[in-house]
Protein backbone atom coordinates (compact mmCIF):
# COMPACT_ATOMS: atom_id res chain seq x y z
CA UNK A 1 0.00 0.00 0.00
CA UNK A 2 1.12 3.61 -0.43
CA UNK A 3 0.63 6.19 1.26
CA UNK A 4 0.06 10.10 1.33
CA UNK A 5 1.01 13.05 4.13
CA UNK A 6 -1.95 15.22 4.66
CA UNK A 7 -0.35 18.63 6.72
CA UNK A 8 -1.84 21.81 7.93
CA UNK A 9 0.37 24.77 8.97
CA UNK A 10 0.12 27.05 11.58
CA UNK A 11 1.89 30.56 10.61
CA UNK A 12 2.28 32.82 13.49
CA UNK A 13 3.44 36.71 12.10
CA UNK A 14 4.59 39.22 14.79
CA UNK A 15 2.90 42.66 13.51
CA UNK A 16 5.21 45.79 13.50
CA UNK A 17 3.33 48.44 14.63
CA UNK A 18 4.50 50.90 17.22
CA UNK A 19 3.04 50.02 20.21
CA UNK A 20 1.61 46.81 21.84
CA UNK A 21 -1.39 44.92 21.18
CA UNK A 22 -2.92 45.89 24.46
CA UNK A 23 -1.21 48.63 25.88
CA UNK A 24 0.62 51.62 24.19
CA UNK A 25 4.28 50.19 25.64
CA UNK A 26 6.69 50.04 22.37
CA UNK A 27 6.45 46.64 20.22
CA UNK A 28 9.74 47.12 19.21
CA UNK A 29 11.92 44.73 21.30
CA UNK A 30 14.25 43.07 19.02
CA UNK A 31 17.50 43.58 20.44
CA UNK A 32 16.54 45.82 22.97
CA UNK A 33 17.76 45.87 27.41
CA UNK A 34 15.67 43.02 28.72
CA UNK A 35 12.16 43.71 30.56
CA UNK A 36 12.70 47.79 29.38
CA UNK A 37 9.31 47.76 26.83
CA UNK A 38 7.00 46.68 30.16
CA UNK A 39 3.94 47.81 32.04
CA UNK A 40 0.99 46.85 34.32
CA UNK A 41 -0.66 45.27 31.41
CA UNK A 42 2.18 43.30 29.40
CA UNK A 43 3.92 41.81 32.96
CA UNK A 44 0.24 40.87 33.80
CA UNK A 45 -0.26 42.80 37.67
CA UNK A 46 -3.52 42.74 39.21
CA UNK A 47 -6.12 45.11 38.14
CA UNK A 48 -4.23 46.51 34.94
CA UNK A 49 -6.49 46.46 31.76
CA UNK A 50 -6.14 45.64 28.50
CA UNK A 51 -7.04 48.45 25.70
CA UNK A 52 -7.03 47.36 22.17
CA UNK A 53 -4.32 48.51 18.83
CA UNK A 54 -6.87 49.54 16.74
CA UNK A 55 -4.29 49.33 13.72
CA UNK A 56 -3.18 45.42 14.67
CA UNK A 57 -7.06 45.06 13.92
CA UNK A 58 -6.58 46.59 10.60
CA UNK A 59 -3.06 44.88 9.86
CA UNK A 60 -5.23 41.55 10.70
CA UNK A 61 -7.78 42.38 8.43
CA UNK A 62 -5.67 43.38 5.63
CA UNK A 63 -3.66 39.62 5.65
CA UNK A 64 -7.59 38.05 6.05
CA UNK A 65 -8.75 40.27 2.93
CA UNK A 66 -5.52 39.23 0.81
CA UNK A 67 -6.07 35.60 1.87
CA UNK A 68 -9.57 35.74 0.35
CA UNK A 69 -11.11 35.07 3.84
CA UNK A 70 -14.85 36.89 5.15
CA UNK A 71 -14.41 38.97 7.78
CA UNK A 72 -16.36 38.53 10.84
CA UNK A 73 -19.04 41.32 11.83
CA UNK A 74 -18.66 40.05 14.96
CA UNK A 75 -15.43 39.21 16.67
CA UNK A 76 -14.23 38.68 20.10
CA UNK A 77 -11.09 37.72 22.45
CA UNK A 78 -10.97 35.24 24.46
CA UNK A 79 -8.67 33.93 27.35
CA UNK A 80 -6.60 30.86 26.66
CA UNK A 81 -5.82 29.62 30.16
CA UNK A 82 -1.91 27.73 30.36
CA UNK A 83 0.33 28.08 33.07
CA UNK A 84 3.89 28.95 32.10
CA UNK A 85 6.35 31.27 32.97
CA UNK A 86 6.42 32.79 29.59
CA UNK A 87 2.90 33.78 30.10
CA UNK A 88 3.00 36.22 33.75
CA UNK A 89 -1.18 36.40 33.21
CA UNK A 90 -1.57 32.65 33.44
CA UNK A 91 -3.69 32.95 30.39
CA UNK A 92 -3.01 34.36 26.69
CA UNK A 93 -5.64 37.07 25.62
CA UNK A 94 -6.54 35.02 22.05
CA UNK A 95 -9.34 34.39 19.49
CA UNK A 96 -10.91 30.71 19.47
CA UNK A 97 -14.96 31.26 18.58
CA UNK A 98 -14.93 34.36 17.15
CA UNK A 99 -12.11 34.84 14.89
CA UNK A 100 -11.31 37.90 12.73
CA UNK A 101 -11.01 35.99 9.94
CA UNK A 102 -12.50 33.08 8.47
CA UNK A 103 -12.75 30.71 5.40
CA UNK A 104 -10.32 31.96 3.08
CA UNK A 105 -7.67 30.25 0.72
CA UNK A 106 -4.74 30.84 -1.26
CA UNK A 107 -3.42 29.56 -4.66
CA UNK A 108 0.31 27.77 -5.07
CA UNK A 109 2.40 28.61 -8.17
CA UNK A 110 1.78 24.89 -8.64
CA UNK A 111 -2.05 25.89 -9.17
CA UNK A 112 -3.18 23.60 -5.91
CA UNK A 113 -5.35 25.18 -3.71
CA UNK A 114 -4.77 25.93 0.00
CA UNK A 115 -7.88 26.68 1.70
CA UNK A 116 -7.43 29.62 5.11
CA UNK A 117 -9.67 28.21 8.00
CA UNK A 118 -8.79 31.57 9.94
CA UNK A 119 -6.76 34.16 10.77
CA UNK A 120 -6.90 35.52 14.28
CA UNK A 121 -5.59 38.20 16.48
CA UNK A 122 -3.72 37.56 19.50
CA UNK A 123 -0.48 38.49 21.65
CA UNK A 124 3.08 37.13 21.77
CA UNK A 125 4.41 35.72 24.94
CA UNK A 126 7.61 36.60 26.76
CA UNK A 127 11.21 35.48 25.66
CA UNK A 128 12.32 32.75 27.59
CA UNK A 129 16.04 31.59 27.94
CA UNK A 130 17.10 28.98 29.34
CA UNK A 131 20.87 28.94 31.47
CA UNK A 132 21.16 25.57 33.34
CA UNK A 133 18.92 25.20 35.77
CA UNK A 134 17.70 28.28 35.42
CA UNK A 135 15.32 30.32 33.10
CA UNK A 136 15.66 33.77 32.39
CA UNK A 137 12.34 35.94 31.36
CA UNK A 138 12.17 38.97 29.09
CA UNK A 139 8.98 40.44 28.68
CA UNK A 140 9.94 42.97 26.46
CA UNK A 141 7.69 40.49 23.50
CA UNK A 142 5.19 40.08 25.92
CA UNK A 143 1.73 41.72 24.29
CA UNK A 144 3.57 42.22 20.98
CA UNK A 145 0.93 41.31 18.68
CA UNK A 146 0.46 38.18 16.70
CA UNK A 147 -1.90 36.89 14.13
CA UNK A 148 -2.15 33.69 13.51
CA UNK A 149 -3.17 31.60 10.10
CA UNK A 150 -4.07 28.21 9.76
CA UNK A 151 -4.67 26.53 7.11
CA UNK A 152 -6.68 23.11 6.22
CA UNK A 153 -4.76 19.85 6.28
CA UNK A 154 -4.40 20.53 2.30
CA UNK A 155 -0.62 20.30 1.93
CA UNK A 156 0.60 16.65 0.41
CA UNK A 157 4.73 17.54 0.57
CA UNK A 158 7.39 20.07 1.83
CA UNK A 159 7.50 21.49 -2.02
CA UNK A 160 4.07 23.10 -1.41
CA UNK A 161 4.90 24.14 2.33
CA UNK A 162 7.40 26.12 1.02
CA UNK A 163 5.78 28.15 -1.36
CA UNK A 164 3.44 28.76 0.67
CA UNK A 165 5.49 30.06 3.52
CA UNK A 166 7.04 32.25 0.79
CA UNK A 167 3.48 33.42 -0.40
CA UNK A 168 2.60 34.36 3.12
CA UNK A 169 6.08 36.16 3.83
CA UNK A 170 5.71 38.29 0.87
CA UNK A 171 2.72 38.92 1.43
CA UNK A 172 3.57 40.14 4.71
CA UNK A 173 5.75 42.28 3.24
CA UNK A 174 3.80 43.61 0.51
CA UNK A 175 1.33 44.91 3.18
CA UNK A 176 3.73 46.26 5.07
CA UNK A 177 2.61 44.68 8.54
CA UNK A 178 5.36 42.63 9.59
CA UNK A 179 9.18 42.45 8.27
CA UNK A 180 8.07 38.58 8.20
CA UNK A 181 11.82 37.52 9.04
CA UNK A 182 12.48 34.13 10.20
CA UNK A 183 15.18 34.33 11.74
CA UNK A 184 14.37 36.61 14.14
CA UNK A 185 11.19 35.19 14.74
CA UNK A 186 9.18 37.60 13.37
CA UNK A 187 7.20 34.80 11.64
CA UNK A 188 6.94 31.17 12.92
CA UNK A 189 5.64 27.98 11.44
CA UNK A 190 3.91 24.99 13.08
CA UNK A 191 2.93 21.95 11.37
CA UNK A 192 0.32 19.18 12.04
CA UNK A 193 1.74 15.88 10.15
CA UNK A 194 -0.16 12.30 9.87
CA UNK A 195 -0.38 9.82 6.95
CA UNK A 196 -3.16 8.15 5.71
CA UNK A 197 -3.54 5.28 2.54
CA UNK A 198 -3.26 7.04 -0.84
CA UNK A 199 -6.97 7.51 -1.57
CA UNK A 200 -8.67 7.71 1.41
CA UNK A 201 -10.82 10.72 2.09
CA UNK A 202 -11.29 10.96 5.60
CA UNK A 203 -8.47 12.54 7.73
CA UNK A 204 -6.29 10.08 10.12
CA UNK A 205 -7.16 9.13 13.27
CA UNK A 206 -4.26 11.09 14.31
CA UNK A 207 -2.30 14.05 14.06
CA UNK A 208 1.51 15.00 15.01
CA UNK A 209 1.93 18.76 16.27
CA UNK A 210 5.39 19.91 15.36
CA UNK A 211 6.35 22.57 17.53
CA UNK A 212 8.90 25.10 18.64
CA UNK A 213 11.04 24.83 16.16
CA UNK A 214 13.05 28.13 15.02
CA UNK A 215 14.56 27.30 11.96
CA UNK A 216 12.40 27.32 8.21
CA UNK A 217 14.68 24.79 7.10
CA UNK A 218 14.45 22.78 10.30
CA UNK A 219 10.78 22.46 10.00
CA UNK A 220 11.10 21.49 6.50
CA UNK A 221 13.44 18.86 7.49
CA UNK A 222 11.18 17.68 10.98
CA UNK A 223 8.28 17.34 8.66
CA UNK A 224 10.15 15.26 5.68
CA UNK A 225 11.54 13.45 8.93
CA UNK A 226 7.69 12.37 10.17
CA UNK A 227 6.33 11.18 6.56
CA UNK A 228 9.06 9.00 6.87
CA UNK A 229 8.70 7.54 10.35
CA UNK A 230 4.97 7.47 9.45
CA UNK A 231 4.92 5.98 6.66
CA UNK A 232 7.44 3.15 8.23
CA UNK A 233 5.66 2.69 11.22
CA UNK A 234 2.52 2.22 9.38
CA UNK A 235 3.78 -0.14 6.53
CA UNK A 236 5.11 -2.52 9.91
CA UNK A 237 1.16 -2.01 11.00
CA UNK A 238 1.81 0.20 14.14
CA UNK A 239 -0.60 2.41 15.45
CA UNK A 240 0.43 6.04 15.53
CA UNK A 241 -0.78 8.85 18.26
CA UNK A 242 -1.48 12.17 18.65
CA UNK A 243 1.47 13.95 20.08
CA UNK A 244 3.79 17.02 20.06
CA UNK A 245 7.26 16.63 18.56
CA UNK A 246 10.37 18.34 18.43
CA UNK A 247 13.26 18.79 16.51
CA UNK A 248 16.66 17.40 17.21
CA UNK A 249 19.20 18.84 14.21
CA UNK A 250 22.01 17.02 16.26
CA UNK A 251 20.73 14.10 15.54
CA UNK A 252 18.42 15.01 12.56
CA UNK A 253 15.12 13.29 13.97
CA UNK A 254 12.04 14.57 16.00
CA UNK A 255 11.49 13.88 19.36
CA UNK A 256 8.23 13.58 21.46
CA UNK A 257 7.93 16.57 23.37
CA UNK A 258 4.33 15.88 24.61
CA UNK A 259 1.84 13.24 24.33
CA UNK A 260 -2.08 13.11 24.50
CA UNK A 261 -2.57 12.20 28.13
CA UNK A 262 -0.48 15.50 28.70
CA UNK A 263 -2.22 17.46 26.19
CA UNK A 264 -3.25 20.95 27.19
CA UNK A 265 -6.78 21.71 28.36
CA UNK A 266 -6.97 25.49 27.56
CA UNK A 267 -10.72 26.43 29.06
CA UNK A 268 -11.20 28.99 26.83
CA UNK A 269 -13.85 31.81 27.48
CA UNK A 270 -14.43 34.91 26.52
CA UNK A 271 -12.43 38.08 27.71
CA UNK A 272 -14.09 39.85 29.73
CA UNK A 273 -11.97 43.36 30.15
CA UNK A 274 -12.24 43.71 26.30
CA UNK A 275 -15.93 44.84 24.74
CA UNK A 276 -16.47 43.03 21.65
CA UNK A 277 -15.60 44.15 17.89
CA UNK A 278 -18.09 45.10 15.72
CA UNK A 279 -16.87 45.80 12.12
CA UNK A 280 -19.31 47.51 9.78
CA UNK A 281 -18.61 46.72 6.11
CA UNK A 282 -17.81 50.46 5.20
CA UNK A 283 -14.69 50.06 7.21
CA UNK A 284 -13.98 46.77 5.73
CA UNK A 285 -14.36 48.62 2.37
CA UNK A 286 -12.30 50.83 2.86
CA UNK A 287 -9.27 48.47 4.20
CA UNK A 288 -9.97 46.60 1.02
CA UNK A 289 -9.34 49.67 -1.20
CA UNK A 290 -6.26 50.66 0.69
CA UNK A 291 -4.78 47.22 -0.32
CA UNK A 292 -1.65 47.30 -2.70
CA UNK A 293 -2.02 44.85 -6.22
CA UNK A 294 -1.08 41.67 -4.46
CA UNK A 295 2.49 39.84 -5.77
CA UNK A 296 0.51 37.04 -7.85
CA UNK A 297 -1.79 39.69 -9.12
CA UNK A 298 1.23 41.32 -10.58
CA UNK A 299 2.72 38.48 -11.40
CA UNK A 300 -0.43 37.22 -13.54
CA UNK A 301 -0.59 40.40 -15.15
CA UNK A 302 3.09 40.13 -16.27
CA UNK A 303 2.48 37.30 -17.90
CA UNK A 304 -0.54 38.03 -20.07
CA UNK A 305 2.16 40.78 -21.45
CA UNK A 306 4.11 37.62 -22.81
CA UNK A 307 6.62 37.37 -20.50
CA UNK A 308 8.34 34.41 -19.11
CA UNK A 309 6.47 33.20 -15.94
CA UNK A 310 10.17 32.66 -14.13
CA UNK A 311 10.65 36.19 -14.89
CA UNK A 312 7.11 37.78 -13.93
CA UNK A 313 7.97 35.83 -10.44
CA UNK A 314 11.19 37.42 -10.09
CA UNK A 315 9.76 41.29 -10.87
CA UNK A 316 7.25 40.75 -8.18
CA UNK A 317 9.47 39.58 -5.83
CA UNK A 318 9.12 43.07 -3.47
CA UNK A 319 6.51 45.66 -4.01
CA UNK A 320 10.04 47.94 -4.46
CA UNK A 321 11.51 45.98 -7.51
CA UNK A 322 7.18 45.96 -8.95
CA UNK A 323 6.74 49.09 -8.79
CA UNK A 324 10.24 50.13 -10.41
CA UNK A 325 9.04 47.63 -13.42
CA UNK A 326 5.45 48.87 -13.62
CA UNK A 327 6.91 52.57 -14.12
CA UNK A 328 9.56 51.13 -16.85
CA UNK A 329 7.15 49.04 -18.16
CA UNK A 330 5.04 52.64 -18.76
CA UNK A 331 8.11 54.17 -20.33
CA UNK A 332 9.41 51.34 -22.38
CA UNK A 333 5.78 51.29 -24.09
CA UNK A 334 6.08 54.58 -25.09
CA UNK A 335 9.44 53.78 -26.88
CA UNK A 336 8.47 50.41 -28.04
CA UNK A 337 10.58 48.43 -25.74
CA UNK A 338 9.10 44.81 -24.87
CA UNK A 339 8.00 43.83 -21.58
CA UNK A 340 10.17 41.20 -21.63
CA UNK A 341 13.08 43.20 -22.55
CA UNK A 342 13.06 45.11 -19.87
CA UNK A 343 12.20 41.83 -17.69
CA UNK A 344 15.49 40.61 -19.01
CA UNK A 345 16.91 43.51 -18.35
CA UNK A 346 16.05 44.02 -14.31
CA UNK A 347 16.88 40.19 -13.53
CA UNK A 348 20.39 39.84 -15.04
CA UNK A 349 21.76 42.88 -14.64
CA UNK A 350 19.59 43.72 -10.96
CA UNK A 351 19.75 47.83 -11.22
CA UNK A 352 19.70 49.41 -7.62
CA UNK A 353 16.81 50.43 -8.13
CA UNK A 354 16.64 52.97 -5.14
CA UNK A 355 19.83 54.79 -7.46
CA UNK A 356 18.68 53.99 -11.28
CA UNK A 357 15.39 55.57 -12.30
CA UNK A 358 13.25 53.51 -14.42
CA UNK A 359 13.49 56.12 -17.58
CA UNK A 360 17.17 55.58 -17.20
CA UNK A 361 17.26 51.34 -17.67
CA UNK A 362 14.64 52.30 -20.61
CA UNK A 363 17.48 54.43 -22.56
CA UNK A 364 19.63 51.89 -21.50
CA UNK A 365 18.26 49.08 -23.71
CA UNK A 366 17.25 51.38 -26.46
CA UNK A 367 20.77 53.07 -26.59
CA UNK A 368 23.20 50.35 -26.34
CA UNK A 369 20.83 47.51 -27.97
CA UNK A 370 21.21 45.23 -24.88
CA UNK A 371 20.46 42.29 -26.36
CA UNK A 372 20.00 39.15 -24.11
CA UNK A 373 22.66 36.43 -25.15
CA UNK A 374 20.28 33.61 -25.44
CA UNK A 375 21.72 31.88 -28.14
CA UNK A 376 22.97 28.35 -26.47
CA UNK A 377 25.55 27.66 -28.21
CA UNK A 378 27.59 31.28 -27.34
CA UNK A 379 26.21 30.49 -24.22
CA UNK A 380 27.97 26.98 -24.15
CA UNK A 381 31.30 28.90 -24.53
CA UNK A 382 30.67 31.26 -22.34
CA UNK A 383 29.64 28.40 -19.67
CA UNK A 384 33.06 26.90 -20.35
CA UNK A 385 35.02 29.63 -19.28
CA UNK A 386 33.32 30.57 -16.14
CA UNK A 387 33.83 27.26 -15.02
CA UNK A 388 37.50 27.21 -16.23
CA UNK A 389 37.93 30.50 -13.86
CA UNK A 390 36.17 28.97 -10.71
CA UNK A 391 37.14 25.03 -10.33
CA UNK A 392 36.46 25.83 -6.86
CA UNK A 393 32.62 26.54 -7.39
CA UNK A 394 32.30 23.89 -10.21
CA UNK A 395 33.44 20.93 -7.96
CA UNK A 396 31.57 22.51 -4.92
CA UNK A 397 28.17 22.34 -7.18
CA UNK A 398 29.93 19.10 -7.80
CA UNK A 399 30.19 17.96 -4.41
CA UNK A 400 26.49 18.80 -3.24
CA UNK A 401 26.57 22.73 -2.60
CA UNK A 402 23.50 23.58 -5.07
CA UNK A 403 24.43 27.09 -4.16
CA UNK A 404 27.63 27.07 -5.37
CA UNK A 405 26.05 27.51 -9.08
CA UNK A 406 25.28 31.34 -8.14
CA UNK A 407 28.87 32.32 -8.32
CA UNK A 408 29.41 30.32 -11.58
CA UNK A 409 26.11 31.85 -13.12
CA UNK A 410 28.09 35.71 -11.70
CA UNK A 411 30.73 34.76 -14.02
CA UNK A 412 28.83 34.17 -17.00
CA UNK A 413 27.25 36.98 -16.13
CA UNK A 414 30.58 38.87 -15.76
CA UNK A 415 31.95 37.87 -19.22
CA UNK A 416 29.16 38.54 -21.31
CA UNK A 417 28.64 42.23 -19.54
CA UNK A 418 25.43 41.34 -17.82
CA UNK A 419 23.80 40.41 -21.38
CA UNK A 420 23.51 36.52 -20.82
CA UNK A 421 19.95 35.24 -19.97
CA UNK A 422 20.38 34.17 -16.03
CA UNK A 423 17.73 31.03 -16.81
CA UNK A 424 19.00 29.75 -19.87
CA UNK A 425 22.83 30.52 -17.60
CA UNK A 426 21.73 28.35 -15.10
CA UNK A 427 20.51 25.54 -17.13
CA UNK A 428 23.24 25.20 -19.50
CA UNK A 429 25.85 25.22 -16.38
CA UNK A 430 23.88 22.29 -14.74
CA UNK A 431 23.99 20.43 -17.69
CA UNK A 432 27.89 21.37 -18.48
CA UNK A 433 28.47 20.34 -14.82
CA UNK A 434 26.91 17.10 -14.59
CA UNK A 435 27.86 16.03 -17.84
CA UNK A 436 31.78 16.34 -16.22
CA UNK A 437 29.76 14.65 -13.14
CA UNK A 438 29.94 11.43 -15.17
CA UNK B 1 -23.28 19.23 41.40
CA UNK B 2 -19.98 17.17 43.04
CA UNK B 3 -16.31 17.36 41.68
CA UNK B 4 -14.26 14.23 42.16
CA UNK B 5 -10.96 14.25 43.37
CA UNK B 6 -9.54 13.64 40.08
CA UNK B 7 -11.12 16.34 38.52
CA UNK B 8 -9.59 18.66 41.74
CA UNK B 9 -6.49 16.85 40.57
CA UNK B 10 -6.42 17.73 37.28
CA UNK B 11 -7.89 21.65 37.60
CA UNK B 12 -4.53 21.51 40.28
CA UNK B 13 -1.90 20.12 37.83
CA UNK B 14 -2.93 22.74 35.45
CA UNK B 15 -2.89 25.52 37.36
CA UNK B 16 0.45 24.18 38.67
CA UNK B 17 -0.22 23.68 42.00
CA UNK B 18 0.91 21.09 44.23
CA UNK B 19 -1.76 19.31 46.52
CA UNK B 20 -1.42 17.21 49.57
CA UNK B 21 -3.91 14.26 49.16
CA UNK B 22 -5.98 16.32 52.70
CA UNK B 23 -6.12 19.03 50.39
CA UNK B 24 -7.10 17.68 47.09
CA UNK B 25 -10.61 16.29 49.63
CA UNK B 26 -10.78 19.69 51.51
CA UNK B 27 -11.15 21.32 48.03
CA UNK B 28 -13.33 18.42 46.07
CA UNK B 29 -15.97 19.53 48.91
CA UNK B 30 -15.10 23.11 49.18
CA UNK B 31 -14.89 23.71 45.53
CA UNK B 32 -18.21 21.48 45.13
CA UNK B 33 -20.31 23.66 47.46
CA UNK B 34 -19.56 27.00 45.15
CA UNK B 35 -20.61 25.13 42.18
CA UNK B 36 -23.95 23.97 43.96
CA UNK B 37 -24.26 27.39 44.65
CA UNK B 38 -24.05 28.63 41.24
CA UNK B 39 -26.06 25.99 39.89
CA UNK B 40 -29.04 27.72 41.75
CA UNK B 41 -28.99 30.00 38.30
CA UNK B 42 -29.59 26.99 36.05
CA UNK B 43 -33.12 27.07 37.26
CA UNK B 44 -33.63 30.16 35.43
CA UNK B 45 -35.26 29.45 31.90
CA UNK B 46 -32.93 31.26 29.66
CA UNK B 47 -33.98 29.78 26.19
CA UNK B 48 -34.03 31.99 23.90
CA UNK B 49 -31.82 34.55 25.71
CA UNK B 50 -28.72 35.42 23.29
CA UNK B 51 -25.17 35.00 26.28
CA UNK B 52 -23.69 38.38 27.10
CA UNK B 53 -20.10 38.19 27.66
CA UNK B 54 -19.48 42.11 28.39
CA UNK B 55 -22.35 44.28 30.66
CA UNK B 56 -20.81 47.69 29.72
CA UNK B 57 -22.39 47.47 26.42
CA UNK B 58 -19.70 49.11 24.95
CA UNK B 59 -17.62 48.02 21.97
CA UNK B 60 -14.95 48.94 19.64
CA UNK B 61 -12.81 50.51 22.18
CA UNK B 62 -9.81 50.92 20.59
CA UNK B 63 -6.80 52.95 20.69
CA UNK B 64 -4.66 54.68 18.13
CA UNK B 65 -1.17 52.61 17.37
CA UNK B 66 1.42 55.39 19.16
CA UNK B 67 3.52 54.90 22.16
CA UNK B 68 1.58 56.08 25.65
CA UNK B 69 3.40 56.69 28.78
CA UNK B 70 2.71 53.27 30.59
CA UNK B 71 6.04 51.83 30.41
CA UNK B 72 7.61 51.41 33.92
CA UNK B 73 11.50 51.17 34.71
CA UNK B 74 13.59 48.20 34.49
CA UNK B 75 13.78 48.74 38.22
CA UNK B 76 10.24 49.02 38.78
CA UNK B 77 9.72 46.10 36.43
CA UNK B 78 11.99 43.44 38.47
CA UNK B 79 11.22 44.81 42.17
CA UNK B 80 9.34 42.46 43.16
CA UNK B 81 10.79 39.59 42.09
CA UNK B 82 13.08 37.62 45.01
CA UNK B 83 15.32 36.63 42.13
CA UNK B 84 16.70 38.60 38.85
CA UNK B 85 19.80 38.66 37.03
CA UNK B 86 20.93 41.00 34.69
CA UNK B 87 17.60 42.58 33.95
CA UNK B 88 16.05 39.12 33.49
CA UNK B 89 13.66 37.25 35.61
CA UNK B 90 15.05 34.16 36.73
CA UNK B 91 12.90 31.18 37.53
CA UNK B 92 13.30 27.44 38.05
CA UNK B 93 14.29 25.92 34.85
CA UNK B 94 11.19 24.66 32.94
CA UNK B 95 12.66 21.61 31.34
CA UNK B 96 12.90 20.96 35.27
CA UNK B 97 9.62 19.52 35.62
Amino acid sequence: MTYEPVIGLEVHVELSTKSKMFCRCSADYFGKEPNTHTCPVCLGLPGALPYINEQAIDDCIKIGLALNCTISEKSLFERKNYFYPDLPKGYQISQYRWPLCVGGKITLDSGEIIRINRAHQEEDTGKLTHKGKDTLIDFNRSGVPLVEIVTEPDFTDVEQIRDYAKKLQQLFRYLGVSNADMERGDMRLEANVSVRPEGQKELPSYRVELKNINSFRFMVAAVEYEIKRQTEALEKGEKLSQETRGWDEDKRQTYLQRSKEEAHDYRYFPEPDLPELILDQKKIEQIKKSLPELPWDKSNRYKELNIRVEDAVRVAESIELSQFFDDALKHGKKHGVKPQDIANYIVNKKPDIEKVLPTQIIEDIKDKKVGVIDNNEQLEVLAKQAIEENKKSAEDFKAGKENAIQALIGGVMRLSSGKADAGKVKEILTKLLLEIKN
Amino acid sequence: MSLSRNQVKHVAKLANLPLTPQEEEKYSEQLSKILDYIDQLNSVDTSGVEPTFNVSGQENMMSEDKLGDCTISQEDTLSNTPKEERGFFVTKGVFEG
